[in-house]
């Protein structure tokens, strides 16, 4: 059954994985499954670090990346689509079978549509979260204000327990709550006008989640000077969509990737660029300090931005911007406001981790531990500053606007 | 680069030199205001570090009209009759983990307090300080220097009370033709008073600066040299005071009361202030001598003078309150201290008193009954200057008071009161606590070991509820003298069986490489993120700075405030200095038995300190855990509405 599930390509890597795993176990548990599973074992880091490492245990989100930030060519969309559009979901009671055909026949599923949307590549997964929300309202069958937002809560909360692992879905659930729920005219309005009004906020909201990426990209064009050489991590569509914009404003910069090691993302952002016909040069992840007296600011993208103004980013941010600071080189971070998360990590380990596996190439020797962790965790002081669709922010403002938002 | 972030790396623990220096005889204070340490030390000596702050400055001298400026507040109005004086009932003081906090017995059983009857009397009568004697309920009043008493007897006369001194009701006469000249043509009157103020605020100045700082009670002599200086600008006082007595309305004389008043945060180094406020001071405190020079500015008392004199006049004493005698009493003898403990147990006192009051005829509850509450804050300002927290609460209560419809029965008003201070007690303290609990334990992690400092209310709440959960954790409490308030939480969690260490901070070097979080209450959290803290809070952030452990601050958003400090010299308190000249449970080291008559030394004992928002990763508060840079927005959007609520 497992074959049939949410992502074609998540079940491809499953495959991919199958066929180097060396170990025995093998169980075939559905992604959601192994999240939900995984939630439970995330509750104490210290006591279960043998159940961490459990090859199994991957990040949802971390595969949906993967899936999404492969170079996506019309074939593989049109594979994906038709893996996706009859597959069957079974693996919960309460998961309904969804034809495509007619929705009016069943009853509607949050999932099945914040899938429906996130199969669109170029749509980040909080913003299909945001208009799965958004369409929940449209179709919900509730007479009275409480009912809706009870429903509202209730599939905002099956979204989060999805893929607990991501921080952009929570965050995108928890600020469209905020945002769709927190007007004062709700009370004294009927029902189908507050409803009506819901809606339009709600679709207000997506409409400002789909385009914050083009509003970061204008808004960063000021600090990319011609000459200038950036330096990236990882694949982020926001960086790239910026670096994009730069180039097609016939910017002269020149990018040095890095390789993004495990998943190799930098390959993919150079692959991009060099499309673009913007001079690229990778790197290997140790080579960073390297090169960084040639750097002129770094560029990243960002998984979440937290409370503190800092960020949770794929692997190797904390030490590309050590290095940047030490250096004083400026590290400009570009995310969506609705990444902005209600987390205060107060170091590396205060995080639930995201695991994925590690292909080192050649097979382990029993007793080493790997260090699966996707993610980590860059403190607000070795940030310049956030590039947001709500202006251009320095750290602490991510908290002013936090508290704004959730007070 | 954003320089704010990116400065962290360069900050270094400020280097301050705190003058411990005599100054000698013949150096005026003021002049003192470049230099830094009064030791004129050469710059090199000053800034060890080339990174170092600037030498430390003295703030400028305030003038007497800035203190009039702020939160005037207006002082004991004649007593109603109706108020019970029923002593004897019991006033539930600081219910909140009084078993932790309120230690030792109510003040009139505890044995510290004896009834010196000499001491009261020689304090009454001596010469050159104002002394209110209380015969049949009847108030009057001696004044050294009457001419420059002018405003305050006019002010403070309660109705059918008599003046004495014939040079008084002279200078009086003198005044009522002036008041009346300056009537027909005020706009030249107003100029002229003008310019003789700022004369004598010159003439004042130079007066200053050419007199050696002299401590200790005001002598006679003292009170006639500043008599000249104060005379054109108290003239000025009296006008509007003298115009309103001919009226025969309170109004106006209410008004002048209030700017009589002393500011909250009173500059103790402006002697002409002093002098007044200790003129209508319901403690009579000896100032201690010796006093070190950078903190001349503080209040400091001889400690364990005032308590025998007070209590004698728990009997008589018309405008206070007994419930805000008694708080105020055990604010004194250090029974209630804890910034919770403290605030819980003045708006229970307010609370009790607001039971007993009723409005006097002719005039409205609102104006009444907010100089009352005036009146007793003041009072407790004596007693123990206040916290932020406190101040908070009581801008609050006054809020209230005044929000209050004119037209609602008295009755109700009161009862309004009453649940409003118990919703603040419970909303902003209580539960704000528990709020924090909740947010702090998702910080803990087992095998943690969690360092605290002194004796923090909501850390200890923290530390119990995550043993509660089971979380596997060990405490290291940090103590330090003189205090040693830490060993009181010690004990307590050791009973719910917590693993504990306990060390002074001597070892807090030594220790802090086995801890993995530090936590820390605070008494006040200011604009810029700075922390106000017992003593000691700021060398431990530091150190944990230095050895990169998180620093957590938990303290409840009515705590915070919208002032910015950034020395602890500027605003503290003083402790008892002969506490620190002793050495615990050794009798036979006494080196400095006789500090105080050693003209050349001076002890400091600072209570509270300040640490730079640097030092600290989280601020946790009612409101959620924010960094230190996000204090200024929850001062900004949830208190610029003094409802808070």
């Amino acid at each position: 059954m497992w074959r049939r599930s949410a992502s074609f390509i998540l079940d491809q890597q499953q495959q991919q994985k199958e066929e180097r795993k060396k170990t025995t176990t093998t169980t075939t548990t559905t992604t959601a499954m192994a999240t939900t599973t995984e939630t439970s074992s995330y509750q104490n880091p210290n006591n279960n670090n043998n159940n961490i490492h459990h090859p199994n245990n991957i990040s949802a989100y971390y595969q949906t990346r993967a899936a999404h930030h492969g170079v996506v060519t019309s074939d593989w969309l049109a594979q994906a689509q038709a893996a996706v559009g009859h597959d069957v979901y079974d693996d919960d009671a309460d998961h309904v079978v969804r034809s495509s055909a007619d929705h009016h026949h069943h009853p509607f599923s949050v999932i099945d549509e914040f899938n429906r949307w996130r199969k669109q590549p170029d749509l980040a997964e909080a913003v299909a979260a945001i208009l799965a929300l958004a369409s929940v309202i449209r179709s919900s069958q509730a007479t009275t204000m409480m009912e809706l937002e009870i429903e509202l809560k209730k599939a905002s909360d099956s979204l989060k327990s999805w893929d607990t692992t991501s921080i952009s879905l929570t965050a995108g659930c928890d600020l469209f709550m905020r945002y769709v729920t927190r007007t004062s005219a709700l009370e004294y309005e009927d029902f189908s006008a507050a409803k009506s009004r819901l809606i339009e906020r709600g679709e207000k909201f997506g409409e400002i989640s789909r385009k914050a990426r083009r509003t970061i990209a204008m808004l960063s064009q000021d600090f990319i000077f011609d000459g200038c050489t950036i330096l990236v991590h990882g694949f982020s569509r926001v960086v790239l969509e910026v670096l994009k914009t730069a180039a097609a404003n016939k910017k002269l910069f020149r990018v040095l990737c890095t390789e993004g090691r495990p998943d190799r993302t930098g390959l993919r952002l150079s692959n991009e660029l060099a499309k673009l016909d913007v001079p690229v040069k990778l790197l290997i992840d140790s080579a960073v300090a390297y090169t960084m007296d040639e750097v002129d600011m770094v560029f990243v993208g960002a998984d979440g931005v937290v409370e503190s103004g800092g960020i949770i980013n794929m692997m190797g941010t904390y030490q590309i911007a050590l290095v940047a600071h030490s250096m004083n080189k400026p590290v400009y971070v570009a995310a969506e406001s609705y990444k902005f998360a209600r987390l205060y990590p107060l170091d590396q380990k205060d995080l639930a981790p995201a695991l994925r596996p590690i292909d080192f190439g050649v097979p382990i020797p029993s007793g080493v531990e790997v260090e699966t962790s996707a993610r980590d965790y860059t403190p607000p002081q070795y940030l310049t500053l956030l590039f947001t669709d709500l202006g251009v922010l320095t750290p602490s403002v991510v908290s002013d606007e936090l508290i704004r938002l959730y007070l | 680069m954003d320089s704010r972030r990116a400065s962290r790396m360069v900050i270094d623990p400020k280097v301050r030199q705190v003058g411990f220096v005599t100054p000698s005889t013949g150096t005026p204070t003021p002049n003192r205001t470049q230099s830094g340490p009064a030791r004129s030390a050469s710059p090199s000596e000053s800034s060890p570090a080339g990174n170092s702050l600037p030498p430390v400055t003295i703030p400028p001298r305030r003038h007497a009209s800035d203190n009039l400026t702020s939160q005037a507040v207006p002082v004991p109005v004649p007593m109603s009759p109706l108020r019970r004086l029923s002593i004897n009932e019991n006033i539930p003081i600081g219910s909140y983990e009084s078993s932790e906090y309120l230690l030792g017995a109510s003040p009139m059983t505890s044995p510290s307090i004896k009834f010196d009857d000499g001491e009261v009397s020689e304090d009454m009568f001596s010469p050159g300080k104002f002394s209110r004697v209380n015969s049949s309920g009847m108030q009057s009043k001696n004044y050294p220097g009457a001419s420059s008493l002018i405003t305050v007897s006019a002010v403070n006369k309660p109705a059918g009370v008599s003046e004495k001194g014939g040079g008084l009701s002279e200078l009086q006469n003198e005044q009522l033709t002036n008041s009346k000249s300056l009537k027909e043509k005020t706009s030249k009157a107003e100029r002229r008073a003008l310019q003789e103020a700022q004369r004598a605020a010159k003439a004042a100045a130079k007066g200053e600066g050419s007199n050696p700082v002299v401590s200790g009670g005001p002598a006679p002599s003292k009170a006639k040299t500043t008599k000249a200086v104060n005379n054109p600008p108290q003239r000025k006082d009296a006008v509007p005071s003298v115009i309103s007595e001919k009226r025969g309305s309170d109004r106006q004389t209410e008004k002048d009361r209030k700017k009589d008043v002393p500011h909250p945060r009173m500059q103790f180094d402006d002697k002409q202030r002093v002098e007044k406020a200790k003129r209508r001071a319901v403690v009579k405190q000896t100032e201690a001598r010796n006093r070190v020079e950078l903190f001349r500015h503080l209040p400091q008392y001889e400690h364990g003078t005032q308590l025998p004199n007070l209590e004698s006049k728990f009997f008589q004493l018309d405008p206070m309150h007994p419930a805000v005698y008694k708080v105020g009493l055990r604010y004194l003898t250090g029974d209630i201290c804890g910034g919770n403990a403290r605030c819980i147990a003045m708006l229970q006192a307010f609370k009790e008193s607001i039971i007993d009051y009723s409005t006097p005829p002719e005039k409205s509850l609102g104006r009444d009954l907010t100089a009352k509450i005036g009146s007793y804050v003041s009072f407790m300002n004596e007693c123990r200057p206040l916290s932020i927290s406190m101040g908070n609460a009581i801008r609050f209560l006054k809020n209230r008071i005044a929000k209050l419809p004119p037209t609602l029965p008295e009755s109700e008003a009161k009862a309004a009161l009453q649940t409003d201070i118990d919703r603040f007690i419970n909303e902003k303290i209580i539960l704000a606590d528990k709020v924090i609990v909740e947010h702090a334990v998702t910080k803990i992690r087992d095998g943690d070991v969690l360092l605290t400092h002194g004796s923090s209310s909501v850390v200890e709440m923290i530390l119990l509820y995550a043993h509660e959960l089971g979380k596997q954790f060990r405490v290291v409490i940090v103590d330090s003298r003189p205090k040693l308030d830490g060993q009181a939480l010690l004990r307590r969690l050791l009973a719910k069986g917590l693993s504990c260490t306990y060390t002074h901070i001597n070892a807090i070097s030594y220790i802090m490489h086995e801890v993995t979080r530090v936590f820390l209450g605070a008494s006040a959290v200011l604009s810029n993120g700075t922390v106000y803290s017992r003593v000691g809070t700021a060398c431990v952030c530091m150190v944990a700075y230095a050895f990169h452990i998180p620093v957590l601050i938990c303290c409840e958003a009515y705590k915070f405030h919208e002032r910015v400090q950034l020395d602890s010299i500027c605003s503290n308190e003083l402790g008892d200095p002969d506490i620190i000249s002793k050495v615990l449970g050794r009798e036979d080291v006494n080196h400095l038995a006789e500090w105080s008559s050693t003209e050349n030394l001076q002890l400091l004992n600072l209570i509270y300190d300040v640490t730079p928002s640097d030092y600290v990763s989280m601020i946790i508060t009612d409101y959620g855990m924010v960094p230190p840079t996000s204090v200024p927005v929850i001062v900004r959007e949830y208190m610029k509405e003094p409802l808070w609520m």
